[in-house]
Protein backbone atom coordinates (compact mmCIF):
# COMPACT_ATOMS: atom_id res chain seq x y z
CA UNK A 1 0.00 0.00 0.00
CA UNK A 2 1.10 3.31 -0.56
CA UNK A 3 3.16 5.18 2.20
CA UNK A 4 0.83 8.48 2.82
CA UNK A 5 -1.95 8.21 0.40
CA UNK A 6 -5.18 7.06 1.90
CA UNK A 7 -6.70 4.43 0.27
CA UNK A 8 -9.74 4.85 -2.66
CA UNK A 9 -9.12 8.94 -1.71
CA UNK A 10 -10.99 8.64 1.64
CA UNK A 11 -10.55 11.12 4.05
CA UNK A 12 -12.53 12.65 7.42
CA UNK A 13 -15.00 14.41 6.90
CA UNK A 14 -15.89 18.13 5.76
CA UNK A 15 -12.68 18.80 3.94
CA UNK A 16 -14.08 21.98 1.82
CA UNK A 17 -14.36 23.79 5.01
CA UNK A 18 -10.67 23.68 5.29
CA UNK A 19 -10.47 24.61 2.06
CA UNK A 20 -9.28 28.47 1.22
CA UNK A 21 -11.11 29.36 -1.98
CA UNK A 22 -10.09 32.61 -0.69
CA UNK A 23 -7.18 31.86 -3.06
CA UNK A 24 -8.72 32.10 -6.26
CA UNK A 25 -10.33 35.91 -5.35
CA UNK A 26 -9.02 38.31 -8.14
CA UNK A 27 -10.72 41.25 -6.55
CA UNK A 28 -11.40 42.10 -2.95
CA UNK A 29 -14.42 43.20 -1.94
CA UNK A 30 -14.43 46.19 0.56
CA UNK A 31 -16.57 47.26 2.68
CA UNK A 32 -17.38 50.97 4.10
CA UNK A 33 -18.98 50.00 7.30
CA UNK A 34 -20.28 53.76 7.63
CA UNK A 35 -22.53 53.38 4.11
CA UNK A 36 -23.42 49.44 5.52
CA UNK A 37 -26.69 49.73 7.35
CA UNK A 38 -26.93 45.90 7.72
CA UNK A 39 -29.72 45.02 5.35
CA UNK A 40 -28.42 41.67 4.87
CA UNK A 41 -29.02 41.51 0.92
CA UNK A 42 -25.58 40.69 0.47
CA UNK A 43 -25.87 37.88 2.71
CA UNK A 44 -28.74 36.75 1.00
CA UNK A 45 -27.17 36.71 -2.55
CA UNK A 46 -23.56 35.40 -1.75
CA UNK A 47 -23.07 32.31 -3.96
CA UNK A 48 -20.68 31.19 -1.03
CA UNK A 49 -22.05 32.11 2.13
CA UNK A 50 -19.40 34.04 2.83
CA UNK A 51 -20.64 37.41 4.13
CA UNK A 52 -22.96 37.77 7.74
CA UNK A 53 -24.53 40.35 9.03
CA UNK A 54 -23.15 41.00 12.56
CA UNK A 55 -24.28 42.98 15.19
CA UNK A 56 -21.90 45.99 15.81
CA UNK A 57 -20.65 47.30 18.86
CA UNK A 58 -23.45 47.48 21.61
CA UNK A 59 -25.50 49.95 20.50
CA UNK A 60 -27.85 47.96 18.73
CA UNK A 61 -26.34 48.23 15.00
CA UNK A 62 -25.48 45.72 12.25
CA UNK A 63 -22.96 45.65 9.59
CA UNK A 64 -22.07 42.71 6.74
CA UNK A 65 -18.74 41.17 7.92
CA UNK A 66 -17.31 39.27 4.86
CA UNK A 67 -14.97 36.13 5.44
CA UNK A 68 -11.85 36.82 3.21
CA UNK A 69 -10.78 32.43 3.80
CA UNK A 70 -13.92 31.81 1.63
CA UNK A 71 -15.04 35.01 -0.63
CA UNK A 72 -14.12 34.20 -4.47
CA UNK A 73 -14.28 37.86 -5.51
CA UNK A 74 -17.26 37.33 -7.30
CA UNK A 75 -18.25 40.63 -7.25
CA UNK A 76 -22.40 39.99 -6.81
CA UNK A 77 -22.63 41.46 -3.38
CA UNK A 78 -21.08 44.84 -4.64
CA UNK A 79 -23.44 45.05 -7.24
CA UNK A 80 -26.74 44.32 -5.30
CA UNK A 81 -25.62 46.27 -2.15
CA UNK A 82 -28.64 49.06 -2.41
CA UNK A 83 -26.64 51.38 -0.69
CA UNK A 84 -23.00 51.17 -3.15
CA UNK A 85 -21.01 50.26 0.30
CA UNK A 86 -18.80 47.82 -1.24
CA UNK A 87 -15.92 48.51 -3.71
CA UNK A 88 -14.67 46.37 -5.36
CA UNK A 89 -10.32 46.46 -5.51
CA UNK A 90 -7.70 44.21 -6.87
CA UNK A 91 -5.95 41.72 -4.62
CA UNK A 92 -2.30 43.64 -4.02
CA UNK A 93 -0.42 40.28 -4.89
CA UNK A 94 -2.39 39.43 -7.55
CA UNK A 95 -4.84 36.57 -6.30
CA UNK A 96 -6.24 36.36 -2.77
CA UNK A 97 -4.47 34.07 -0.03
CA UNK A 98 -7.63 33.18 2.34
CA UNK A 99 -8.10 34.38 5.75
CA UNK B 1 -13.51 -32.20 -2.83
CA UNK B 2 -16.77 -32.44 -4.23
CA UNK B 3 -17.52 -35.63 -6.36
CA UNK B 4 -16.72 -34.61 -9.99
CA UNK B 5 -20.13 -33.86 -11.87
CA UNK B 6 -20.77 -32.61 -15.42
CA UNK B 7 -21.74 -28.87 -14.66
CA UNK B 8 -24.04 -26.34 -16.79
CA UNK B 9 -21.23 -23.43 -17.28
CA UNK B 10 -23.14 -20.77 -15.76
CA UNK B 11 -24.43 -23.23 -13.26
CA UNK B 12 -20.87 -23.69 -11.94
CA UNK B 13 -20.01 -20.26 -11.35
CA UNK B 14 -23.37 -19.52 -9.65
CA UNK B 15 -22.14 -22.18 -6.90
CA UNK B 16 -18.90 -21.28 -6.96
CA UNK B 17 -20.12 -17.56 -6.19
CA UNK B 18 -22.55 -18.54 -3.40
CA UNK B 19 -19.33 -20.68 -2.21
CA UNK B 20 -17.82 -17.50 -1.52
CA UNK B 21 -20.34 -16.21 0.55
CA UNK B 22 -21.32 -12.82 -0.80
CA UNK B 23 -23.38 -10.60 1.01
CA UNK B 24 -24.66 -8.72 -1.63
CA UNK B 25 -25.27 -9.66 -5.81
CA UNK B 26 -26.81 -7.82 -8.17
CA UNK B 27 -28.73 -8.39 -11.16
CA UNK B 28 -29.38 -7.08 -14.75
CA UNK B 29 -30.23 -9.45 -17.65
CA UNK B 30 -28.31 -9.36 -20.65
CA UNK B 31 -27.07 -12.54 -22.57
CA UNK B 32 -25.02 -14.58 -22.27
CA UNK B 33 -24.67 -13.91 -18.65
CA UNK B 34 -28.43 -13.99 -17.90
CA UNK B 35 -28.58 -17.77 -16.40
CA UNK B 36 -25.70 -17.07 -13.81
CA UNK B 37 -27.31 -14.42 -12.23
CA UNK B 38 -31.02 -16.53 -12.63
CA UNK B 39 -29.12 -19.42 -10.86
CA UNK B 40 -27.70 -17.31 -7.83
CA UNK B 41 -31.39 -16.04 -7.70
CA UNK B 42 -32.17 -19.71 -7.60
CA UNK B 43 -29.86 -21.06 -4.50
CA UNK B 44 -31.24 -17.22 -2.97
CA UNK B 45 -34.96 -17.81 -2.58
CA UNK B 46 -34.09 -21.91 -1.82
CA UNK B 47 -32.52 -20.56 1.39
CA UNK B 48 -28.81 -22.33 -0.38
CA UNK B 49 -27.45 -18.28 -0.14
CA UNK B 50 -27.18 -15.91 2.34
CA UNK B 51 -27.05 -12.71 0.39
CA UNK B 52 -28.90 -9.98 -0.78
CA UNK B 53 -30.30 -9.97 -4.20
CA UNK B 54 -30.55 -6.39 -5.73
CA UNK B 55 -32.70 -6.04 -9.21
CA UNK B 56 -31.21 -2.83 -10.91
CA UNK B 57 -32.80 -0.77 -13.68
CA UNK B 58 -29.55 -0.71 -16.08
CA UNK B 59 -26.02 -2.52 -15.77
CA UNK B 60 -24.75 1.59 -14.62
CA UNK B 61 -27.05 0.99 -11.91
CA UNK B 62 -26.12 -2.85 -11.01
CA UNK B 63 -22.55 -2.20 -11.03
CA UNK B 64 -22.88 1.18 -8.53
CA UNK B 65 -24.81 -1.03 -6.52
CA UNK B 66 -21.76 -3.56 -6.01
CA UNK B 67 -19.79 -0.60 -5.65
CA UNK B 68 -22.18 0.64 -3.09
CA UNK B 69 -22.16 -2.61 -1.13
CA UNK B 70 -18.48 -2.47 -1.54
CA UNK B 71 -18.14 0.55 0.28
CA UNK B 72 -19.95 -0.52 3.47
CA UNK B 73 -17.70 -3.15 3.93
CA UNK B 74 -19.56 -6.13 2.39
CA UNK B 75 -18.25 -8.69 -0.04
CA UNK B 76 -20.12 -8.05 -3.32
CA UNK B 77 -20.44 -9.64 -6.92
CA UNK B 78 -22.33 -8.96 -10.50
CA UNK B 79 -21.84 -10.30 -13.52
CA UNK B 80 -22.59 -8.58 -17.23
CA UNK B 81 -21.77 -8.57 -20.77
CA UNK B 82 -21.38 -7.15 -23.99
CA UNK B 83 -23.34 -3.52 -23.95
CA UNK B 84 -23.93 -3.72 -20.16
CA UNK B 85 -20.00 -3.80 -19.78
CA UNK B 86 -19.84 -1.02 -21.62
CA UNK B 87 -22.79 0.91 -20.26
CA UNK B 88 -21.27 0.25 -17.07
CA UNK B 89 -17.57 1.93 -17.87
CA UNK B 90 -17.71 4.70 -15.52
CA UNK B 91 -18.31 2.68 -12.77
CA UNK B 92 -15.61 0.28 -13.29
CA UNK B 93 -12.98 3.24 -13.20
CA UNK B 94 -14.86 4.47 -9.86
CA UNK B 95 -14.88 1.52 -8.11
CA UNK B 96 -11.23 0.97 -9.33
CA UNK B 97 -9.54 4.32 -7.94
CA UNK B 98 -12.04 3.62 -5.11
CA UNK B 99 -10.55 0.51 -4.25
CA UNK B 100 -13.23 -1.43 -4.03
CA UNK B 101 -12.54 -5.60 -4.35
CA UNK B 102 -15.70 -6.15 -5.89
CA UNK B 103 -15.83 -9.58 -8.18
CA UNK B 104 -17.55 -9.45 -11.46
CA UNK B 105 -17.92 -12.36 -14.35
CA UNK B 106 -17.42 -11.07 -17.83
CA UNK B 107 -19.48 -13.81 -20.37
CA UNK B 108 -17.65 -12.26 -22.92
CA UNK B 109 -19.32 -11.18 -26.03
CA UNK B 110 -19.05 -8.68 -28.82
CA UNK B 111 -20.35 -5.25 -28.90
CA UNK B 112 -22.43 -3.22 -31.37
CA UNK B 113 -22.47 -2.60 -34.27
CA UNK B 114 -23.72 -5.43 -35.86
CA UNK B 115 -25.30 -6.35 -32.87
CA UNK B 116 -24.86 -9.83 -32.07
CA UNK B 117 -24.71 -12.03 -29.07
CA UNK B 118 -21.84 -14.11 -30.00
CA UNK B 119 -18.31 -14.38 -28.33
CA UNK B 120 -15.22 -12.32 -28.24
CA UNK B 121 -12.98 -10.29 -26.02
CA UNK B 122 -14.60 -6.54 -27.35
CA UNK B 123 -16.18 -6.36 -24.24
CA UNK B 124 -13.92 -6.84 -21.37
CA UNK B 125 -11.09 -5.35 -23.30
CA UNK B 126 -12.94 -1.90 -23.70
CA UNK B 127 -12.36 -1.69 -20.13
CA UNK B 128 -8.47 -2.80 -20.36
CA UNK B 129 -7.22 1.09 -18.59
CA UNK B 130 -9.62 1.09 -15.92
CA UNK B 131 -6.99 -0.44 -12.88
CA UNK B 132 -9.89 -3.62 -12.93
CA UNK B 133 -7.71 -7.16 -13.05
CA UNK B 134 -8.72 -9.05 -15.72
CA UNK B 135 -8.53 -12.55 -15.49
CA UNK B 136 -9.43 -15.11 -18.77
CA UNK B 137 -10.74 -19.06 -18.40
CA UNK B 138 -10.54 -22.06 -20.41
CA UNK B 139 -12.72 -24.48 -19.00
CA UNK B 140 -15.88 -24.35 -17.11
CA UNK B 141 -14.19 -25.88 -14.04
CA UNK B 142 -11.44 -23.31 -14.46
CA UNK B 143 -13.89 -20.58 -13.86
CA UNK B 144 -15.33 -21.84 -11.07
CA UNK B 145 -11.78 -22.04 -9.31
CA UNK B 146 -10.77 -18.42 -10.46
CA UNK B 147 -14.12 -17.05 -9.06
CA UNK B 148 -12.97 -18.06 -5.60
CA UNK B 149 -9.78 -17.38 -6.21
CA UNK B 150 -10.73 -13.78 -7.74
CA UNK B 151 -12.07 -12.42 -3.82
CA UNK B 152 -8.70 -13.68 -2.67
CA UNK B 153 -6.70 -11.60 -5.05
CA UNK B 154 -9.13 -8.83 -4.96
CA UNK B 155 -9.20 -8.37 -1.04
CA UNK B 156 -5.73 -8.98 -0.56
CA UNK B 157 -4.43 -5.88 1.39
CA UNK B 158 -1.46 -4.72 -0.92
CA UNK B 159 -4.09 -5.25 -3.60
CA UNK B 160 -7.58 -4.40 -3.09
CA UNK B 161 -8.71 -3.64 -7.06
CA UNK B 162 -11.76 -4.97 -8.59
CA UNK B 163 -11.28 -8.35 -10.30
CA UNK B 164 -13.29 -9.57 -13.47
CA UNK B 165 -13.34 -12.91 -14.53
CA UNK B 166 -13.78 -13.07 -18.45
CA UNK B 167 -15.24 -16.51 -19.89
CA UNK B 168 -16.14 -16.57 -23.35
CA UNK B 169 -20.04 -16.68 -23.60
CA UNK B 170 -21.86 -19.69 -24.80
CA UNK B 171 -18.89 -21.65 -25.48
CA UNK B 172 -18.44 -22.09 -21.44
CA UNK B 173 -21.58 -20.13 -19.96
CA UNK B 174 -23.74 -22.83 -21.63
CA UNK B 175 -21.78 -26.09 -22.34
CA UNK B 176 -21.88 -28.72 -20.01
CA UNK B 177 -18.06 -30.19 -19.03
CA UNK B 178 -16.88 -32.05 -15.69
CA UNK B 179 -16.00 -30.01 -12.77
CA UNK B 180 -14.07 -30.79 -9.47
CA UNK B 181 -14.95 -28.57 -7.09
CA UNK B 182 -14.01 -27.55 -3.07
CA UNK B 183 -16.96 -28.17 -0.29
CA UNK B 184 -18.31 -25.22 0.90
CA UNK B 185 -15.98 -25.79 4.16
CA UNK B 186 -13.06 -26.50 1.77
CA UNK B 187 -13.72 -22.60 0.31
CA UNK B 188 -14.52 -21.30 3.81
CA UNK B 189 -11.03 -22.25 4.64
CA UNK B 190 -9.58 -21.03 1.86
CA UNK B 191 -11.53 -17.38 1.99
CA UNK B 192 -12.33 -15.73 5.32
CA UNK B 193 -15.13 -13.30 5.40
CA UNK B 194 -14.16 -10.11 3.79
CA UNK B 195 -12.92 -7.39 6.25
CA UNK B 196 -12.74 -3.75 4.88
CA UNK B 197 -9.97 -1.54 5.48
CA UNK B 198 -12.41 1.88 5.71
CA UNK B 199 -16.39 1.45 5.72
CA UNK B 200 -19.04 3.63 4.89
CA UNK B 201 -20.91 4.35 8.07
CA UNK B 202 -22.78 7.05 9.43
CA UNK B 203 -21.76 6.59 12.94
CA UNK B 204 -18.41 7.39 11.84
CA UNK B 205 -18.62 9.79 8.36
CA UNK B 206 -15.88 10.07 6.25
CA UNK B 207 -15.49 11.82 2.82
CA UNK B 208 -15.42 9.48 -0.57
CA UNK B 209 -14.14 10.24 -3.69
CA UNK B 210 -13.00 13.38 -3.36
CA UNK B 211 -11.93 15.76 -5.30
CA UNK B 212 -8.31 15.70 -5.65
CA UNK B 213 -6.20 18.04 -8.46
CA UNK B 214 -3.21 18.01 -9.74
CA UNK B 215 -1.17 18.20 -6.72
CA UNK B 216 -1.77 14.20 -6.02
CA UNK B 217 -4.70 13.29 -9.22
CA UNK B 218 -1.60 11.15 -10.78
CA UNK B 219 0.06 9.67 -6.90
CA UNK B 220 -3.71 8.20 -6.62
CA UNK B 221 -3.79 6.47 -10.10
CA UNK B 222 -0.35 5.62 -9.80
CA UNK B 223 -1.18 3.78 -6.78
CA UNK B 224 -3.46 1.49 -8.86
CA UNK B 225 -0.29 0.90 -10.98
CA UNK B 226 1.66 -0.24 -7.92
CA UNK B 227 -1.39 -2.12 -7.06
CA UNK B 228 -1.80 -4.17 -10.33
CA UNK B 229 2.05 -4.55 -10.07
CA UNK B 230 1.77 -6.94 -7.00
CA UNK B 231 -1.57 -8.01 -8.21
CA UNK B 232 0.88 -10.41 -10.27
CA UNK B 233 2.76 -11.84 -7.71
CA UNK B 234 -0.57 -12.45 -5.82
CA UNK B 235 -2.56 -13.78 -8.52
CA UNK B 236 0.32 -16.47 -9.00
CA UNK B 237 0.34 -17.09 -4.96
CA UNK B 238 -3.07 -17.85 -4.74
CA UNK B 239 -3.74 -20.35 -7.81
CA UNK B 240 -0.40 -22.27 -6.17
CA UNK B 241 -2.14 -22.21 -2.26
CA UNK B 242 -5.40 -23.33 -4.40
CA UNK B 243 -3.46 -26.15 -6.24
CA UNK B 244 -1.73 -27.20 -3.28
CA UNK B 245 -4.98 -27.31 -0.86
CA UNK B 246 -7.68 -28.70 -3.71
CA UNK B 247 -5.04 -30.24 -6.86
CA UNK B 248 -6.22 -28.40 -9.86
CA UNK B 249 -3.87 -25.91 -11.12
CA UNK B 250 -4.71 -23.70 -14.29
CA UNK B 251 -1.54 -21.40 -14.12
CA UNK B 252 -0.98 -18.46 -12.44
CA UNK B 253 -0.76 -15.46 -14.83
CA UNK B 254 -0.01 -17.39 -17.81
CA UNK B 255 -0.62 -21.24 -18.28
CA UNK B 256 2.09 -22.38 -20.37
CA UNK B 257 1.70 -25.63 -23.31
CA UNK B 258 4.96 -27.16 -24.31
CA UNK B 259 5.82 -23.61 -24.93
CA UNK B 260 9.75 -23.88 -22.80
CA UNK B 261 11.51 -25.27 -25.97
CA UNK B 262 9.28 -24.17 -28.81
CA UNK B 263 10.55 -22.07 -31.47
CA UNK B 264 7.10 -20.70 -32.44
CA UNK B 265 4.66 -19.67 -29.68
CA UNK B 266 1.45 -19.39 -30.09
CA UNK B 267 -0.28 -16.57 -27.82
CA UNK B 268 -4.15 -16.88 -26.79
CA UNK B 269 -6.47 -16.03 -24.14
CA UNK B 270 -9.73 -18.16 -23.09
CA UNK B 271 -11.65 -21.13 -24.69
CA UNK B 272 -9.64 -21.56 -27.68
CA UNK B 273 -6.19 -22.55 -25.78
CA UNK B 274 -8.47 -25.70 -25.69
CA UNK B 275 -8.16 -26.52 -29.56
CA UNK B 276 -4.64 -25.00 -29.48
CA UNK B 277 -3.09 -27.32 -26.81
CA UNK B 278 -4.81 -29.99 -29.20
CA UNK B 279 -3.17 -28.28 -32.06
CA UNK B 280 0.32 -27.99 -30.68
CA UNK B 281 -0.34 -31.90 -29.84
CA UNK B 282 -0.81 -32.88 -33.51
CA UNK B 283 2.12 -30.30 -35.02
CA UNK B 284 4.64 -31.91 -32.53
CA UNK B 285 3.49 -35.15 -33.64
CA UNK B 286 4.63 -33.82 -37.09
CA UNK B 287 8.05 -32.89 -35.90
CA UNK B 288 6.90 -28.72 -35.50
CA UNK B 289 8.47 -27.18 -32.74
CA UNK B 290 5.61 -25.39 -31.80
CA UNK B 291 3.91 -24.44 -28.06
CA UNK B 292 1.20 -22.02 -26.45
CA UNK B 293 1.36 -19.56 -24.07
CA UNK B 294 -2.52 -19.03 -22.52
CA UNK B 295 -2.52 -15.69 -20.99
CA UNK B 296 -4.50 -15.74 -18.01
CA UNK B 297 -3.73 -12.54 -16.16
CA UNK B 298 -4.43 -9.47 -18.98
CA UNK B 299 -4.37 -6.95 -16.76
CA UNK B 300 -1.15 -6.80 -15.12
CA UNK B 301 -0.03 -7.75 -17.94
CA UNK B 302 2.22 -10.66 -18.02
CA UNK B 303 4.91 -9.59 -19.65
CA UNK B 304 8.11 -11.12 -17.90
CA UNK B 305 6.07 -14.41 -17.15
CA UNK B 306 5.74 -14.83 -20.93
CA UNK B 307 9.35 -14.18 -21.36
CA UNK B 308 10.48 -16.36 -18.93
CA UNK B 309 8.29 -19.27 -20.41
CA UNK B 310 9.72 -18.94 -23.86
CA UNK B 311 13.49 -18.49 -24.07
CA UNK B 312 13.75 -20.75 -27.33
CA UNK B 313 10.96 -18.69 -29.11
CA UNK B 314 12.15 -16.71 -32.22
CA UNK B 315 8.59 -15.75 -33.03
CA UNK B 316 4.97 -15.43 -30.88
CA UNK B 317 1.97 -15.55 -33.12
CA UNK B 318 -0.55 -13.75 -31.44
CA UNK B 319 -4.26 -14.26 -31.25
CA UNK B 320 -6.58 -11.09 -30.63
CA UNK B 321 -10.45 -11.78 -30.11
CA UNK B 322 -10.93 -8.15 -30.16
CA UNK B 323 -9.44 -5.46 -32.21
CA UNK B 324 -8.83 -1.79 -31.64
CA UNK B 325 -9.39 0.15 -35.33
CA UNK B 326 -6.56 2.52 -36.59
CA UNK B 327 -4.51 0.40 -33.93
CA UNK B 328 -3.01 -3.38 -33.42
CA UNK B 329 -4.68 -6.13 -31.50
CA UNK B 330 -4.66 -5.30 -27.56
CA UNK B 331 -2.55 -8.43 -27.04
CA UNK B 332 -0.11 -8.19 -29.88
CA UNK B 333 0.52 -4.46 -28.81
CA UNK B 334 1.08 -4.49 -25.32
CA UNK B 335 3.56 -7.85 -26.13
CA UNK B 336 5.44 -5.46 -28.55
CA UNK B 337 5.52 -2.86 -26.43
CA UNK B 338 6.83 -4.65 -23.53
CA UNK B 339 9.56 -6.69 -25.99
CA UNK B 340 10.64 -3.90 -27.33
CA UNK B 341 14.46 -3.58 -26.39
CA UNK B 342 14.16 -6.80 -24.18
CA UNK B 343 14.86 -8.98 -26.51
CA UNK B 344 14.75 -9.61 -30.37
CA UNK B 345 11.25 -11.76 -31.39
CA UNK B 346 9.07 -11.26 -34.05
CA UNK B 347 5.65 -10.89 -33.48
CA UNK B 348 2.38 -11.71 -35.62
CA UNK B 349 -0.55 -10.03 -34.32
CA UNK B 350 -3.68 -11.77 -35.83
CA UNK B 351 -7.28 -10.77 -35.18
CA UNK B 352 -9.92 -13.32 -35.09
CA UNK B 353 -12.70 -15.09 -33.66
CA UNK B 354 -14.47 -11.82 -33.90
CA UNK B 355 -18.12 -12.13 -33.13
CA UNK B 356 -18.46 -15.44 -32.40
CA UNK B 357 -16.32 -16.81 -35.88
CA UNK B 358 -14.91 -20.40 -35.08
CA UNK B 359 -11.30 -20.59 -34.62
CA UNK B 360 -10.78 -24.04 -36.06
CA UNK B 361 -7.57 -26.13 -35.96
CA UNK B 362 -7.35 -25.27 -39.56
CA UNK B 363 -7.29 -21.76 -38.08
CA UNK B 364 -4.39 -22.29 -35.87
CA UNK B 365 -1.90 -24.43 -38.09
CA UNK B 366 -2.44 -21.24 -40.42
CA UNK B 367 -1.43 -18.95 -38.01
CA UNK B 368 1.71 -21.52 -37.68
CA UNK B 369 1.94 -22.22 -41.17
CA UNK B 370 2.13 -17.81 -41.80
CA UNK B 371 4.72 -17.42 -38.91
CA UNK B 372 7.11 -19.79 -40.60
CA UNK B 373 7.18 -18.00 -43.76
CA UNK B 374 7.37 -14.92 -42.68
CA UNK B 375 10.50 -16.04 -40.12
CA UNK B 376 11.50 -17.77 -43.11
CA UNK B 377 11.56 -14.31 -45.02
CA UNK B 378 12.71 -12.57 -42.60
CA UNK B 379 10.19 -9.65 -42.92
CA UNK B 380 7.00 -9.70 -40.87
CA UNK B 381 3.71 -8.04 -41.47
CA UNK B 382 3.11 -4.68 -39.03
CA UNK B 383 -0.50 -4.12 -38.37
CA UNK B 384 -2.97 -6.36 -37.44
CA UNK B 385 -3.54 -9.51 -39.33
CA UNK B 386 -6.71 -10.85 -39.95
CA UNK B 387 -7.64 -14.74 -39.64
CA UNK B 388 -10.38 -16.25 -42.17
CA UNK B 389 -11.63 -13.01 -42.92
CA UNK B 390 -13.96 -13.43 -46.29
CA UNK B 391 -12.05 -10.69 -48.37
CA UNK B 392 -14.63 -11.92 -50.88
CA UNK B 393 -17.58 -9.16 -49.73
CA UNK B 394 -15.23 -6.48 -48.58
Amino acid sequence: MSKGLPLGAVVEPGMSRAYPTGQWRLLRPMLSESACNGCGICDLYCPDAAIAVVEEGGGGGRTARIDYFYCKGCGICAVECPRKAIDMAPEPQGMGVGG
Amino acid sequence: MKPTRVMYGSHAVAEAVAACRPGVISAYPISPQTHIIERLAYLSANGQLDAEMVRAESEHSAFSTVLGASAVGVRAYTASASQGILLATEVFYTMAGMRFPVVMTVANRTVSTPISIQPDHQDSMAIRDAAVIQLYVESIEEAYATHVQAFRIAEHSEVMLPVMVCMDGWILTHGHEPVSAPTQEEVDGFLPPYSAPVRLDPDHPLSWGVYVDDDLNMEFRWATVQAMEKAGQVIDEVANEYAGRFGPFYGGVIDPYRADDAGIVLLAMGSVAGTMKDCVDGLRDRGENVGLIRIRSFRPFPWREIMAAATNARAFAVLDRSMSPGGQGQIAADLKGYLYGQRRVEIAGFIGGVGGRDISPSSVESMLRRTKEWLDNGEFPPGPIPLGLRTEVL
